[in-house]
């Protein structure tokens, strides 16, 4: 069973002249990129130049002021986020956004909630539905959490995790609805350099390993030339470079973007 | 045994109390305090899922527990007592034995509707705003009902107690604890039951972090509507029973007095606590009855010492002065409430071997 409603042979993810304005400031000015099934590609730019803001888009938060964004094929103008993830969209943030209250295994128990096969009712009859789903549930909780090597925390609160758990935490909730596209905001943001190192080998491991595509933002270069296929740069709002880590790293309007083409 | 023992120590309670209520070895007053705290239970359990495990602020209680009170005594007389407005009643006293659950639950359904109408806006407000919002409606509620002469406007409604007195000779029994009992059980079952399903623990995932919820697949707007509905629904459940406890109901008694008085079970039990809750209501209500014989003692106690005049008599209007300083004191030294946001089987973990509550 497909768990999410696709069209054959689209692309994971198709975003054409992605517009957005706030006030008088374009924020993003026609965007556009095109995903494949299981590619790892990145987003980069100098601060502000919209980044998260097309995540935003894409995750349903903001509604662009033109263009399309398809995922699976299917346009998501006017849906909800819940509905967009839906979709098969996940993603993380850059500053942690974990349930902090709630068990680990609550955390990603909860990120099912698109799927759960039951409402008010099973909940509080406790029909059969609701505990077969319930056990499924559980089980297939557990399943990630001991593949992300997490399960012996599954009873701990997220807030006594140390901040490289509490952000591989984040990414196995955000793999917990079964995604096709996973969006990255600053992953490595706040590690330090061997947790650094762990997030790379983390996110080459889960692009092996899980049928999924990612798209992450990240300002460690290191991080981004290591592990894309391809990057796109953005700044303020206008995509200025697209190609292979070896080309952007060498590309004129890059270099003069971070560095500024004065003339001294 | 863990999963029969909570069943069982309830069966006995509820045995307890409709023996007790029947041989008269419970005197009236006690099994209408007794009732009191099972209403008080309702109200505060309900109130905090809005409040302590969505994290909103909610404030009219208070208005949807009298969209229930007003609702199962109107229906219930129309249907069984009759009244000099509606003319006679449609199926007779006898009867009552049988529709008295259904009034309780229509009052309930009339609640959680009324609820409907304020979880709209809070899709969009949070905080303050929401707090006016709900304010607001206990206002509108109270004016509805104060201008509708036919129901007796600001005098009130009464002819519940011909109905009560119906079902205690239609079958000599208790009613009144009976019911209050197993509704009390069933509230915060019912309760429980949400809170412990994924579903249910999508409103913690919106009172932590709503973004977040938002994003990993809740869907905010209809699970707000449903706590809002099943909160509210359940004040209208507790206004139902309140309503035929007195046998009379006045718009006076809903008033944002009773709203503040259920916050204040809320938090003195401790938000996101169901168990906290329960707790606070039964020492709330066996503080407010204890002071009526604690103030007469005060009394003569201060006029032997002469620390008052002796024209001056220490009333019972006292009691909203020791209570409020009482739970300053308890914000003071403790402003996470009794429970915090844990729950008995959290504070001693070895009792949950010998239970089960889900």
């Amino acid at each position: 069973m497909n768990a999410h409603p696709t069209a054959p042979d689209a692309p994971v993810l198709e975003i054409s002249g992605l517009t957005i304005q706030f006030g008088g400031l374009r924020a993003v000015s026609g965007f556009a990129e095109r995903l494949e099934g299981n590619e790892l590609v990145g987003l980069i730019g100098p601060n502000g130049a919209g980044k998260t803001t097309v995540f935003n888009l894409v995750s349903g938060f903001y509604q662009p002021s033109g263009g399309t964004i398809r995922i699976n094929g299917v346009d998501t103008k006017g849906l909800k986020p819940h509905k967009v993830t839906a979709l098969g969209v996940a993603r993380t943030f850059q500053n942690i956004r974990l349930w902090n209250e709630m068990t680990v295994l609550d955390n990603i128990r909860v990120a099912r909630h698109g799927r759960l096969g039951y409402g008010f009712l099973h909940a509080v009859a406790r029909s059969r539905t609701y505990r077969a789903r319930e056990a499924e549930i559980e089980r297939e909780a557990m399943e990630l959490l001991a593949v992300f090597q997490l399960d012996r925390h599954a009873h701990d609160l997220p807030k006594n995790l140390s901040y490289g758990t509490q952000r591989k935490l984040e990414i196995a909730r955000a793999l917990a609805g079964k995604p096709k596209l996973l969006l990255l905001d600053e992953p490595a943001a706040g590690l330090n350099s061997a947790d650094i190192q762990e997030l790379i080998r983390l996110v080459r491991w889960i692009h092996a390993s899980f049928d999924v595509t990612i798209w992450m933002i990240e300002h460690h270069m290191d991080v981004m030339m290591e592990l894309c296929q391809r990057i796109k740069v953005i700044d303020f709002g206008e995509t200025i470079a697209d190609g292979t880590p070896d080309e952007i790293r060498n590309h004129p309007a890059v270099i003069s973007a971070y560095l500024g083409d004065d003339q001294i | 045994m863990q999963r029969y023992s909570v069943p069982f120590l309830l069966a006995i309670a509820g045995a307890l109390l409709v023996y007790g209520a029947k041989a008269e070895w419970l005197s009236l007053y006690v099994v209408s305090v007794l009732m009191f705290m099972g209403v008080n239970v309702i109200l505060a359990t309900s109130l905090n899922l809005v409040n302590g495990y969505m994290g909103e602020f909610s404030c009219g209680h208070a208005g949807f527990m009298c969209v229930g009170a007003y609702t199962a005594s109107i229906l219930g007389v129309l249907l069984f007592s009759g009244h000099k407005a509606f003319g006679e009643a449609w199926l007779g006293p006898e009867l009552a034995v049988w529709g008295f659950p259904v009034l309780v639950i229509a009052g309930g359904i009339a609640a959680a509707l009324t609820g409907l109408a304020v979880a709209v806006p809070s899709y969009r407000t949070r905080g303050d705003y929401l707090a006016i919002i709900t304010l607001a409606a206990n206002y509108i509620i109270l004016s509805v009902i104060e201008n509708l002469d036919i129901i007796g406007g600001s005098r009130g409604f009464m002819g519940m107690k011909k109905i009560v007195n119906g079902m205690e000779e239609t079958l000599e029994l208790p009613w009144m604890p009976l019911w209050v009992f197993v509704f009390t059980v069933l509230s915060v079952w019912l309760l429980r039951r949400y809170l412990s399903s994924t579903y249910g623990k999508g409103v913690m995932a919106i009172c932590q972090n709503e973004v977040a919820a938002e994003i990993m697949s809740v869907n905010t707007d209809r699970i707000k509507t449903v706590t809002f509905m099943l909160s509210s629904g359940l004040a209208g459940v507790g206004g139902a029973l309140f309503a035929f406890i007195l046998g009379y109901v006045n718009p006076g008694s809903f008033n944002i007095l009773k709203s503040t008085e259920v916050l204040v079970m809320v938090y003195l039990g401790g938000m996101g606590s169901l168990s906290g809750s329960v707790l606070a209501a039964i020492l709330f209500t066996l503080l407010l009855e204890g002071f009526r014989f604690v103030i007469p003692w005060l009394n003569d106690l201060l006029h032997q010492l002469s620390l008052v005049p002796e024209s001056y008599e220490v009333s019972q209007v006292w009691k909203w002065v020791l209570i409020p300083l009482l739970l300053i004191v308890i914000m003071q030294f403790r402003p996470e409430g009794i429970m915090g946001n844990r729950e008995l089987g959290d504070l001693f973990p070895k009792l949950k071997r010998f239970y089960r509550f889900k």
